[in-house]
């Protein structure tokens, strides 16, 4: 890797000077599974490396009358053990569960793993000079895309590879973002960005602003929510498909339905047209086939991978019953 | 008098394929073990010695080998599939402080290349201070490269318009063709016939410790810390490239981090590591990434089979016939082993093609051919018993020769429960199906050529010493278990020394070779040192040396074991200093063929098309077992990689671009804790045919006997490997359709 200036930082209010205003002056590390793959293997070459880790009280997982606060530098391992989260949050526990390998959890941020960059194998080959390297073309088009994009891809057909992304979206997150002029929040809908919009990078931070909290609003009374992730080797790997929902039931007629598709699109995906097919609808086998029919309209396969949408169906319907 | 001799088989090592060979030795009339229930340590499950040392970090790898003014080496390597260097100027890197020595293709002929076949070959090479400013200068070097058509995929390579991976030949070889019988006579008489295309992938050795050298110069002495499988075999070819005497050159692999059989000879990076420790004057360190190992170090061919066979009502074959056709990349070298694997055909006729591709060289690996003609061989023979209506356990019976396996099949079918399995393949409510399937497997494992030391010292130490190699297999273990049943004494109380071209030379560690070639050579040898021991003090027992046993740390005679002196005492009394005894391989002790079968259970979640690992019942025979729990670890091992070979582990490569997608162990997958399924390794112990190596036959029949449990359990034959959850849903979206 190149060499850079490595910096500590002390504060919140202090990280934005620290920063740069491009992506090539300056990068933050936490936990950092993901920056030194990258910077090994020569993909981004930072001038400097902004060490997140040494700015205090940025770790911790607090519930109040109305929401759940987890710090940005909070190890998902912190989040897997949580008891509150197991209980009320259980998507996010039960994803934080199936992220990477215990070694990579123990170290592994929620900040890091919601900004983790594509796991798609020609932006992680320094060989693919790619459009997400600034590069001309994305390779899957025309190269092996059985990983890639059923939905919402083009230009670039990445995957978003975080699997608590989905459960935050699931539980109608938001996140606390510092910016140059000071904190602001946004929902979790809003944070992701498609490559139509900006083909470099997944979401909306600026080179000079960091994720510090994630909020979880208190579940409902009768609000159950759950993760399922199908991939290919348990012991460790990304999702080929994976399904986070939130299902509101009483008497067994839905109430309130979210639900989040990962591994299918460069964004977590929402699945608004099962959402809304299941409100008023009492649950059964036949309700949730036609959710998960809805959940996959309008998927657009490519060579390789549409056996994403056989997958996802199955997963939605599996959460539809396994909630309602 | 003439001494009578017998004709034994044995498997040697020839350009890193093992080969059978027949020899002539002495024949005694007897194999020499003796009666096994007597035996203390042979046989007994006994924790590698050096376990513990490996797991503690304290056993020093080549890796770990580090040595006063050491340089870092790396290789700069070609960034196209195919293309030709037209310039290169390595001034700028020259020029990087800390870089100590660069070496361009027209420095060493015949080592890097200007024309380039697949992206990863050797262009040229560094060596700096540090790891970090050698990767920098291989950055500086400025190579221009007149950029050449290429085929990286097997089934384009095989077109008649496409790219030539070596301008005076095609890419398809010509066949080469085993027959018997009359084939097309056979299949007229049959009364059902299967056909069908199998495919293999290639698959990567994926060693834990990644290929690499330490080399330093002593004026003309040339020393080398290696990661190999034969210390001698690399000695050799580092003598021969530089022209020295094989004297002055010494080769350690004191441990080494598996080979797979990917690491016989001295290889392009061992060569270059001693030419840049040579040029810049000080020694050289040069590891491989795994990105390089992947890309250049070797790989298992892939196999396109096709396939047929044909049978009588009953079950009786009667003809089989395939085409082959496998890429070794820019090596040929992709055969399978040529005939209906391991069931008896009277009538056949198979045809065998190299395909060559601008990818990186194949190389020996684990059972080179087996596991492609096995699964190809299980899988068919699995789909003509659906097709005659009989139980693929008895038509298997029915037309397999081998009169172990017959008895391996009813041990394995009882302990996994055969009876239990789907009548009805993918029979059952639910989405999630179990199923089981077999798979089975021959080998050779015999074993020759070693020499080994051993010296019993005054105060009763005993030292081996053996130019061998422990590839992780437990060599060390089994000498000192060998050494010490001989002498009665405990396997700890041994020291036993190897992994160095000072000490008596053996042979490379391949082939299942090793524990055939080793240890009748230490047999042999404690016997002769025991024999010279007993001289010694079957006087001042009163007895006759022929009279005497060492058992217990004792030394007594077997009328009278009231007649007895302890170890120490008695070699307290070698009065001309220590026996030191040089012995060598003798044949009686060790036998070559194996039988295997193995039988395992799966769950697939038909929905998804995940595959989960549940059970595998493994019974092989390898004669008498030296060491059960190094034997089992064998059969774990083996088993695993073939569960990665049939479920995960594919070299992906990129058609447009030629390069690999997958040079890492994120996309290429290899086994986890997760993927592990309950092993039960059994032995059919033959103890009378003396030792016979294990460390291939293990991984044959895994990927046949999945493939068959996938389909027993959900009814979709998925006929390529791997088989991911994709495969396995088009393949029961096809069998839905067929059934719709």
């Amino acid at each position: 890797m190149q060499s850079f200036a490595y910096v500590n930082a002390t504060s919140v209010d202090k990280v934005a000077s620290l920063l740069g205003r491009t992506w090539d002056e300056a990068q933050v590390i936490a936990g950092g599974t993901d920056l030194v793959g990258e910077l090994k293997e020569h993909l981004i070459s930072p001038k400097r490396v902004v060490n997140l880790k040494t700015i205090p009280g940025l770790s911790y997982i607090r519930q109040d009358a109305v929401a759940l606060r987890i710090g940005a530098l909070t190890t998902i391992a912190d989040i897997e053990s949580n008891p509150i989260v197991q209980k009320q949050f259980a998507a996010l526990s039960q994803a934080a569960m199936v992220i990477a390998s215990p070694q990579i959890r123990n170290v592994g941020t929620i900040g890091g793993n919601i900004c983790q960059r594509p796991r798609c194998w020609y932006y992680r080959s320094e060989d693919f000079p790619c459009l997400k390297k600034g590069g001309d073309r994305c390779y899957a088009v025309a190269g092996i895309n059985r990983y890639h994009a059923i939905f919402g891809g083009g230009p670039s057909y990445i995957v978003h590879p975080s699997d608590s992304a989905p459960a935050l979206m699931a539980l109608n997150g938001r996140v606390k973002i510092m910016t140059s002029t000071g904190p602001k929040e946004v929902g979790m809908d809003d944070f992701f960005t498609l490559p139509e919009t900006s083909v470099r990078r997944e979401n909306i931070l600026k080179p000079n602003e960091i994720i510090t909290e994630i909020i979880l609003p208190n579940p409902t009374p009768n609000a159950k929510s759950l993760y399922l992730k199908v991939r290919e080797r348990q012991s460790i790997d990304f999702a080929l498909v994976s399904v986070a929902a939130m299902l509101t039931v009483v008497n067994g007629v839905c109430q309130e339905a979210r639900i989040v598709l990962g591994g299918v699109a460069p964004i977590p995906w929402r699945t608004p047209d099962a959402e809304t097919f299941l409100r008023g609808k009492k649950i059964s086998e036949a309700v949730a086939n036609s959710a998960a029919e809805a959940a996959l309209e309008g998927a657009k396969p490519m060579r390789d991978n549409a056996y994403k949408v056989t997958i996802a169906k199955a997963l939605v319907r599996r959460a539809v019953m396994a909630l309602g | 008098m003439q001494q009578k001799m017998k004709k034994v088989k044995v498997t040697i090592q020839e350009r890193g394929e093992p080969k059978e060979i027949e020899i002539e030795v002495p024949d005694d009339g007897q194999v020499g073990w003796g009666d096994v229930t007597q035996m203390k340590h042979i046989g007994q499950h006994i924790p590698r010695l050096d376990g513990v040392a490996k797991v503690t970090g304290k056993a020093k790898y080549t890796y770990d080998i580090n040595l006063p003014g050491l340089l870092y080496g790396k290789i700069l390597r070609s960034a196209h599939p195919r293309a030709r260097v037209v310039k290169i100027d390595a001034s700028k890197a020259m020029a990087r402080p800390g870089v100590k020595a660069v070496l361009l293709p027209d420095d060493v002929k015949g080592l890097f290349n200007k024309e380039c076949r697949y992206a990863g070959q050797e262009v040229a090479a560094v060596a700096a201070t540090s790891p970090d400013i050698a990767e920098d200068a291989l950055a500086l070097i400025d190579v221009q490269y007149e950029k050449l058509p290429f085929v990286v995929d097997v089934d384009d390579a095989m077109k008649p318009d496409a790219a030539q991976v070596y301008g005076d030949r095609k890419n398809v070889s010509d066949p080469r063709v085993r027959e018997q019988g009359d084939v097309a006579a056979g299949f007229a008489t049959a009364d059902v016939v299967v056909e069908a295309t199998y495919r293999c992938q290639v698959q990567t050795h994926v060693a834990l410790e990644t290929h690499g050298t330490v080399a330093r110069w002593d004026g003309d002495k040339l020393t080398v810390w290696a990661s190999t499988q034969g210390v001698f075999s690399v000695r050799d070819e580092l003598a021969k490239y530089f022209n020295l005497p094989a004297t002055q050159v010494r080769v350690i692999t004191e441990y080494m981090g598996g080979g797979f059989g990917a690491k016989f000879g001295a290889r392009p990076e061992g060569i270059i590591a001693a030419l840049l420790a040579k040029k810049a004057g000080a020694p050289v360190k040069l590891m491989l990434s795994r990105k390089e190992e992947h890309l250049t170090t070797g790989n298992r061919p892939s196999s396109i089979q096709q396939v047929k066979i044909g049978a009588k009502k009953d079950g009786t074959l009667v003809a089989y016939q395939r085409s082959n056709y496998g890429t070794g990349g820019v090596a040929g070298g992709a055969g399978i082993p040529a005939g209906p694997y391991i069931y008896a055909v009277p009538n056949f006729r198979v045809e065998q093609r190299d395909v060559s591709t601008n990818a990186g060289a194949q190389a020996a690996q684990r059972a080179p051919g087996h596991p492609q003609a096995s699964f190809g061989m299980e899988s068919v023979m699995d789909e003509l018993a659906e097709k005659l209506g009989i139980d693929p356990l008895e038509l298997r019976k029915k037309n397999d020769p081998n009169k172990t396996r017959q008895k391996e099949y009813d041990i394995a079918a009882q302990k996994i429960g055969w009876e239990r399995r789907n009548k009805t393949p993918g029979a059952g409510s639910g989405t999630k199906k179990r199923g089981m399937g077999i798979g089975s497997c021959t080998w050779g494992g015999g074993g020759s050529g070693t020499k080994a030391q051993v010296t019993i010292n005054n105060d009763g130490s005993v030292e081996v010493k053996c130019g061998t190699q422990d590839i992780g297999t437990g060599t060390k273990t089994i000498i000192a278990i060998i050494t010490a049943e001989e002498f009665g004494l405990s396997p700890q109380d041994i020291q036993v020394r190897i992994g160095d071209t000072d000490f008596p030379p053996s042979g490379g560690s391949g082939g299942s070779t090793t524990a055939a070639s080793v240890s009748p050579a230490i047999k042999s040898t404690t016997m002769l040192a025991k024999q010279k021991l007993f001289e010694v003090v079957a006087p001042k027992l009163g007895a006759q040396p022929a009279d005497l046993v060492a058992r217990d740390g004792k030394v007594f005679v077997k009328s009278d074991p009231s007649k007895s002196v302890a170890w120490k005492q008695a070699t307290a009394q070698l009065a001309d200093g220590p026996i030191t005894i040089q012995g060598e391989w003798v044949a009686g002790y060790s036998d070559t063929g194996v039988a295997g079968t193995q039988f395992v259970e799966v769950e697939v979640d038909t929905e998804t098309g995940h595959v989960q690992m549940l059970k595998v019942v493994a019974v092989h025979d390898c004669g008498l077992v030296i060491d059960r729990l190094t034997a089992e670890s064998q059969v774990n091992g083996g088993v695993l990689m073939g569960v990665g070979y049939a479920l995960y582990e594919d070299r992906i490569l990129d058609s447009p671009t030629g390069h690999m997608v997958n040079a890492n162990l994120e996309d290429y997958k290899v086994v986890g804790a997760m993927e592990v399924p309950e092993i039960e390794a059994i032995f059919y112990d033959e103890p009378h045919r003396g030792v016979i190596g294990l460390g291939e036959p293990p991984v044959i029949p895994t990927a046949g006997a999945i493939a068959n449990a996938i389909y027993n359990a959900c009814g979709a034959r998925v006929r390529e490997l791997p088989i991911t959850p994709d495969k396995v849903l088009t393949a029961l979206a096809q069998t839905q359709r067929k059934e719709g």
